[in-house]
């Protein structure tokens, strides 16, 4: 693992992930659902991508595979140049450790844990000392707005509140890759809109290569790239129109 | 990273005291019975040991009448009793003696002015202050002259002493003994409960010839008992002893013994590993709830993996590993019933020391079961809680996440 993860560390002139004729099957004989016919998906440093497609377009599986959580059937992915699926569990788990950052359509915090210890687990998880964890968790909630929120703990947050704490934690590793599972799923249009800006910003200011799942095309709109499941197979993949739409609506908002 | 899993393990104890409490129940009962037992245990092998030590060290007793055969099966075997004779030849013939004091003893009423006491009457010599190692508090011991005259003195125990002259002084009083006016010219040092009970201090001990003239109304020695020099020559002196005593009793070889020799020390032995052995076997059924406890907590356990599935996917998801997690739980059961078996050991302690003036028996502190009882409760926690933590290591965390 050692060498794979220098080799994923230094290799920047790598794609963050490129997917190579990938499947996945569920089950077998009879019984068994192609939930990814053979796709393709490169994605490059810098990229915030919508990833779209109806329920059971195969969409929660690439983003799966892309977040280590899953191996594909056949075909190859490499994260960075290093083959993620001869990986074993536990080197998969280092990757998503050190390079991956996740933010989940139901936000998924620790209950009855702070704001500030939530955003803490994955540096606990790298074993940095306390005092670098303090600091990158301030500055990761500062980040998301929330630096007065840390004591609170998620019931204490609204839904909006929540996600940006989410988004914080994924973050504060300073990950190569950030992946969204509808983020704004739970949310009304004005958070969601927050939080689509949110993650513009991160992308823009910090560089941080993105690729969101969501099922609206509102939000997509906020994305560079949408690339569009249907059937387990990629239909499109083009760069987001509207561009100046986009900025004008974002303009409107401020 | 260890110190991250104690600080979470601490939080999910607290978060649920009251089912914490209930897990770690079975740890504390068992704990708190293992260490009860052994305290107890050992209590009582002092105790007992100490009462055998205090009717005197290489003390061999020589009692007439005999057991064949043993148990149920067993017949009593009636002996004539000794005589003063027989004393005489152990005296002269046996090497490696302190001391010989013959006894014959009876029950009888003593009175004083208008009290009066029921109490054991012993006739013996001075050689039988030597043999039990029991000095005088007060007074003397008989004369020669007494002895031989069978005069009417008598030595008494503390007992006696309390129960007729409170706060009198009891020397050169005259104590009736079953009508026979008697001078009373020593009262002995406490000597405290004998095994089983009984009140070694309550004894009245009057010259030998006395006793058998005035009270017994027979030449007989009911029991002779001979301290030997050094416990080492015990059973040398035992053998001697056997073979005077049936050449004496004219006994033809391949015969049974009519009498018996009681060796203090090889029954001091005998009581301790006995003792000794009722504590291993009760302690190991105390660590039989133990493991029951073990059980129990592996049960609530799995029980909290299940609940905390979702927690579990979200921290495999952000980047903990396999043994991240296991350790988590592992840490958690270990932590639970390392304080199961605190509680417990200090309810062990706590419950022998108030029950030990009850048993009548020393509390005695060992630390070595103390320490054992502490380390077989994490024992406990590490052996039944890495099931449930493999468990919770394993979880795919796609799935664990869609968990509700």
């Amino acid at each position: 693992m050692r060498d794979s993860e220098t080799a994923a560390a230094a290799a920047g002139a790598q794609p963050v992930g490129e997917l190579t004729g990938v499947t996945k099957v569920y089950g077998h004989g009879d019984t068994a659902v192609v939930a990814l016919g053979g796709i393709d998906v490169r994605i490059d440093d810098g990229e915030f991508i919508a990833i779209m497609g109806p329920s059971g377009s195969g969409k929660s599986t690439c983003m799966n595979i892309l977040g280590c959580l899953d191996t594909p059937t056949s075909g190859s992915y490499r994260f960075r140049g290093v083959e993620v699926t001869t990986l074993t569990r536990n080197q998969r788990a280092l990757l998503r450790r050190n390079y991956l950052g996740f933010v989940f359509q139901g936000y998924n915090l620790l209950s009855r844990t702070t704001a500030f210890e939530n955003v803490e687990v994955p540096l606990i998880y790298r074993g940095l000392p306390v005092a670098e964890r303090r600091d990158r968790v301030r500055e990761a909630l500062a980040a998301v707005g929330l630096e007065s929120r840390g004591h609170h703990t998620p019931a204490e947050l609204s839904g909006g509140q929540q996600q940006r704490v989410a988004i914080a934690r994924a973050i504060v590793s300073q990950p190569t890759l950030l992946l969204a599972d509808e983020p704004t799923g739970n949310l009304d249009s004005k958070l969601s809109r927050e939080i689509m800006e949110l993650l513009v910003q991160l992308n823009e200011t910090r560089g941080i290569t993105i690729a969101m799942v969501t099922h609206e095309p509102d939000m997509a709109a906020y994305t560079r790239r949408q690339v569009r499941f249907y059937d387990g197979l990629v239909m499109a993949d083009e760069p987001t129109h509207g561009a100046t739409r986009l900025s004008a609506a974002r303009q409107a908002t401020r | 990273m260890i110190r991250e899993a104690f600080a979470l393990a601490l939080r999910a104890i607290r978060r649920n005291v009251m089912r914490s409490t209930l897990t770690i129940l079975g740890i504390v009962i068992g704990v708190a019975a293992v260490i009860a037992m052994v305290t107890l245990g050992n209590g009582t092998t002092v105790r007992v040991t100490e009462s055998i030590r205090s009717l005197g060290s290489n003390v061999l007793i020589l009692t007439p009448g005999a057991q064949t055969g043993r148990g149920p099966g067993g017949a009593t075997v009636a002996g004539p009793a000794f005589t003063t004779r027989d004393v005489t030849a152990i005296t002269q013939n046996i090497g490696g003696i302190n001391a010989v004091a013959p006894m014959a003893s009876a029950r009888a009423q003593v009175v004083y002015g208008n009290l009066n006491w029921p109490t054991t009457i012993t006739g013996t010599d001075n050689d039988y202050f030597v043999v039990r190692q029991w000095p005088m508090a007060a007074g003397r011991e008989f004369t020669d002259a007494e002895i031989r005259g069978g005069r009417a003195v008598c030595v008494i125990g503390t007992t006696v002493r309390n129960k007729l002259f409170a706060g009198q002084d009891p020397l050169g009083a005259s104590l009736r003994v079953r009508n026979m006016p008697c001078e009373i010219v020593g009262v002995l040092t406490a000597k405290g409960q004998a095994m089983g009970g009984n009140d070694q201090d309550d004894v009245v001990i009057l010259p030998l010839r006395t006793v058998q003239r005035r009270i017994s109304g027979n030449e007989d020695v009911t029991v002779i008992q001979v301290s030997v020099q050094s416990s080492a020559m015990n059973a040398r002196v035992r053998a001697d002893i056997m073979a005077l005593l049936r050449e004496r009793r004219r006994i033809v070889h391949g015969k049974e013994d009519d009498f018996r020799i009681l060796d203090i020390a090889e029954i001091a032995n005998t009581v301790q590993s006995t003792t000794r052995v009722l504590t291993a076997f009760l302690s190991a059924l105390a660590a039989v709830s133990l493991l029951v406890g073990g059980i129990g907590i592996m049960n609530i356990m799995l029980v909290s993996v299940t609940e905390r599935t979702r927690e579990i996917g979200i921290r495999l998801a952000i980047g903990a590993l396999e043994r991240d997690v296991l350790a988590q739980f592992l840490v958690e059961a270990v932590v639970l019933s390392l304080c199961g078996g605190l509680i417990g050991i200090v309810i062990g302690l706590a419950g022998s020391y108030f029950a030990v003036p009850l048993l009548n028996v020393p509390f005695v502190f060992n630390p070595t079961i103390v320490a054992l009882a502490f380390g077989f409760s994490g024992a406990v926690g590490v052996i039944f809680g890495f099931f449930p933590a493999r468990k919770a290591a394993r979880l795919d965390p796609i799935e664990a996440l869609r968990h509700e």
